[in-house]
Order: C-alpha cells, then structure tokens, then sequence
C-alpha cells in the first residue's frame, strides 16, 4: 500500500467497490474481448444487485465496456452513448451461488461474432478479481500484464510457454493451473511484471496445443 | 510503507525537517519513484479536489432523490450560527459529499465516501489566507502521512471499521494537514489527529439503503468542523492524553468487535429505521426488478 492508496484516486463517486470497481470490470471483459461488443448481457448479484442502481453499478460497467477509466465523466450517461456505439444492453439481478457479494456475470459478443462470459468481483477500494472465463476458473486482476491461455491438457505446455516467457526476458509473478478434466481443456493464467511482445504473444497463439492466446494489459492505450 | 505508528513518523519528521517532507522521502523509496514524481502526483490530486468543489452543480440530483442542492443551501444561509469561515467549510463538505452521492469526479480521501473533508476545510483557509498551491500539497502529504499510519494499525474502510474508520480517519487525517497550513510541529499534528478520532470512536457506518448519501453526506460536514476544532485545540497547545498509535488501535478494536449490521451493511444503525426501510424499498422499485430485463 502506497500512499496514494490512501490519497485517491480521482474517481466517478460514489462507491469505490460499486462504481469504480465495477468500470474496472467492464473494461477489462471489453479487452479480454478484444473489440467494443456489439451485446452485452450483464447480471448482477448479491448486493450489486441490491444497491446496484443507486450506486450507478450498471452504468460504471457499461461506461468500462466503452473502455472508460474510472474517473471518467461520461460514465453517468453510459447507457445512453452504449445505445448511440451500437452497443444492446441487457440488465438483470440474480443469484451466482457462492459469488462473493460484489458480483457480476458478463456475457458480451463482439462484431466478429466473438462471445465471452466472464464473472468478476469487486474487493473494494475499486480492486478486483474476475473469476472465471467461459466457466472455467481464473483468478487475477489485471493489475500485471495478464497471460490467458486455453490449452489442452497434454504434458509439456507450460514448460514451452514459460521456456518462450523466459527467452524474451519476461519475469513471471504468478501462475496459475486450471483444467475442466485430465486430458481435457485447461487454462493457464500467467501474470508477468512487464507488457509482452506482440511478436511473443503470435507465437504463443500458434503454439502446438494452445487453442487460444488472451493478453490483457489495461495500462495499454 | 515505512510508517506503522505516529510515533516514527514524528521522528522522521525530525529527521527530515518537516513532517510532509518525511511522507514525501519515503513514497520514493516505497515505489522507486523521483521527488518531481511523487510531487507531481499529490498536486494532480490536490488539482481534483479543487475541480470536484468548483463543478458543484446545485441542480444536479442523486439516482435516489436523497441528494443534492444542500450544499447551496447552506451557501445561502444567512448569519450562521458557525460564522461565515464556517459556513464555507459546512457548504464544501456538502458540495463534493453531493458530488459524489450524483456521480461526479471526486478524489477519494480516503475514500470516496468521505471524500468531502478535505477539501472542505483546505479550500476556504486558502482562499482567506492566500495560501499557495504548494501549500495545499503539503497539507496533502501531511494528511496521506496519517491516513498511512491508520490504515495500517486500524482502518480506513467502513464495510470493516464502521464510519469511525472512514469519516473518522477523514477528519483526523484534515485535522493534522490543517496544523500543517498553519505552521504547527508534528507533536500538534499528532495531538490533532488523535483528538479528531476520539471525538468520532464508535461511530457506526449505516447508510440508508446501502447508499452513500443518508448520513454520510452530512457526516462530510461533521467531520470537517471536527478537524478544524481539532486543529485548533492542538494549536492552542491541548494535547490528548492518549497518545495518538494508542487512539488508532482503539479504534481498530472497537472497528473489529462492532456488529456487522453497523459495517456499511446497509442493515442496523439509521438503515434499520422504518423510514429508511421504506425508502430502501421505494429505491429498489426504481432499479431493475429482479429476473427483469431491460
């Protein structure tokens, strides 16, 4: 904790968890994404449900599908620019089982006909995690350089990942291991301390083995 | 983060020569950072909080009603009973608390929901005394210094320390950056600070309707002119007789043991009231039904 997790940030009020929290998660789906989805369905739970409209939680989100930061002054008339961008937006409250109370599931499908669903919550102080992607478990914030990549589960894939991560000199902060079953689909979550290549990261979407490559890097312009 | 208790602050404020300076030193070694960063990064913040009172709309009205307007009130009221200083304060606190219940930009000080203390009581001693920008950021660093230590030892987030912890940590923080504008030795700093907390122990955190608006707008406004009587108890020499890491642990403590219903759960408190449940109903049949799409 640095002093300027005391002193800030500059935000759009008035709930750090509940409304900048909640742009942070619509702006990371939208770069997981890749593009500005065309449909966005946005469920929310627990007590984004309960006090959601009051703390303008849809709006943050949809403002963060724009790829708005949380200081952003256009974020109370998000719905409306999300209507003139093109963008159709679906509401709902409901229950995740389990979900920590801060919860929201996005289901966004992009121009190129390109869904994703993805669950993320906010921790507070406009921190957050997101949960799972596509149903399967992930655990990261997007606070580092994040690597997600689907891959077969078959022995030797993630050492030709972190052998091509260490050859292009990036040091890795955590990893993690997912897998639906043994021998079935997994997923690693690969947080590293600095921007990758892009060279690096074609090369790891063409690995023999990894079905697909998501970078996500909200530092990124 | 250097600073676990007041007490190395103070001392670091010996070495330094200043207390902010201190603070200052040590953000730069904390994040690796060079002075002109470090600087450049409290007077963006300081640039803000000037913004988020100045923008202040009085039309402008908070998606549940419970907000706006109040700050011109109080702008408008004729012969206080605070005197006229005071009433600035009182409107300033309500201008940004206001802003941020009707989603305007605010700097969250510490938090979002609190943002409204320090700029409340920054803004108008620089207007009356001209005071400079410069002078604004080191009342910042002086402020970050304290909050610092409070974070650490207690807290500085209602859902876990009640509104002790945040209005609270607010007013002590802006109660020690105002024996900053005015010149005063750490030792006031800390008296300033500790006093503000004890004035607000206990103090729960029970938003109606889970909302940051009814109390914690008004609470902006208490928490303000508590640091400023604060602030001024520590200059005329008052000190408390707790020291002040003794005033935060006990703050902590009773953070830890308060019920959850009185930790921004929206639940006990003001929240439990029959009127605020109604309102907390009449709020929910403007938001999204549940399973309803729109």
């Amino acid at each position: 904790m640095t002093i300027f997790d005391i002193m800030g940030p500059v935000m759009v009020g008035p709930s750090s968890s509940h409304t900048a929290g909640a742009v942070r998660i619509g702006r990371t789906v939208r770069r997981l994404l890749g593009s500005q989805p065309i449909r966005a369905d946005i469920l929310l739970h627990g007590s984004f449900a309960a006090t959601g409209s009051g703390h303008g939680t849809d709006r943050a989100i949809v403002a963060g599908l724009l790829d708005m930061a949380p200081d952003d002054e256009r974020i109370p008339s998000s719905l409306w620019l999300a209507e003139k961008n093109g963008m159709a937006v679906t509401i709902r409250t409901g229950e995740i089982p389990g979900a920590h109370p801060n919860t929201t599931q996005l289901t966004v499908t992009n121009a190129d006909g390109r869904t994703l669903t993805v669950s993320a919550s906010s921790l507070g102080g406009g921190r957050i995690r997101v949960n799972a992607i596509d149903g399967m478990a992930a655990a990261f914030s997007g606070e580092l350089p994040t690597l997600i990549i689907r891959n077969e589960d078959r022995p030797g894939i993630l050492s030709e990942v972190t052998r091509a991560l260490s050859e292009n000199g990036a040091n890795i902060a955590t990893v993690q291991l997912y897998r639906d079953r043994r021998g079935g689909l997994a997923v690693m979550v690969i947080e590293c301390d600095g921007p990758l290549e892009t060279s690096l990261r074609a090369a790891l979407a063409a690995q023999d083995g990894v079905v697909r490559c998501t970078y996500l890097d909200m530092e990124e312009a | 983060m250097a600073f676990g208790s007041v007490s190395a602050l103070v001392a670091a404020a010996e070495k330094e020569g200043a207390l902010w300076r201190a603070v200052q030193v040590d953000d730069c070694r904390d994040r690796g950072a060079p002075e002109r960063d470090s600087w450049d990064r409290m007077e963006a913040l300081w640039r803000a909080m000037v913004r988020s009172a100045e923008s202040y709309d009085p039309q402008r009205r908070s998606a549940s009603g419970l907000s706006g307007g109040q700050a011109a009130m109080v702008a408008a009221l004729k012969a206080p009973l605070c005197g006229e200083h005071m009433r600035t304060v009182m409107a300033a606190a309500l201008a940004v608390a206001e802003q941020n219940a009707c989603m305007g930009r605010i700097v969250a000080a510490p938090t979002a929901g609190a943002s409204g203390v320090l700029p409340a009581v920054l803004l108008p001693l620089r207007q009356r005394e001209g005071l400079t920008d410069e002078d604004m950021v080191r009342c910042l660093y002086t402020a970050a210094g304290f909050g610092q230590v409070i974070a650490a030892r207690a807290s500085i987030s209602g859902a876990e320390g009640g509104c002790q912890a945040e209005i609270g940590s607010a007013s002590a923080m802006a109660a020690a950056a105002l024996v900053q504008a005015r010149g005063g030795t750490p030792e006031q700093m800390a008296a300033a600070c500790a006093m503000a907390l004890q004035n607000v122990m206990g103090l729960a955190c029970d938003p109606v309707a889970g909302l940051v608006e009814e109390p914690c707008v008004k609470r902006n406004v208490m928490g303000a002119v508590n640091a400023m009587a604060c602030a001024d108890m520590a200059l005329a020499g008052v000190r408390s007789a707790i020291p002040c890491d003794e005033v935060i642990d006990a703050m902590g403590a009773v953070g830890r043991t308060m019920p959850t219903d009185l930790r921004e759960t929206g639940q006990g408190g003001l929240a439990a009231a029959p009127t605020a449940r109604r309102i907390a109903e009449g709020g929910l049949a403007n938001g999204p039904e549940p399973g309803a799409s729109r």
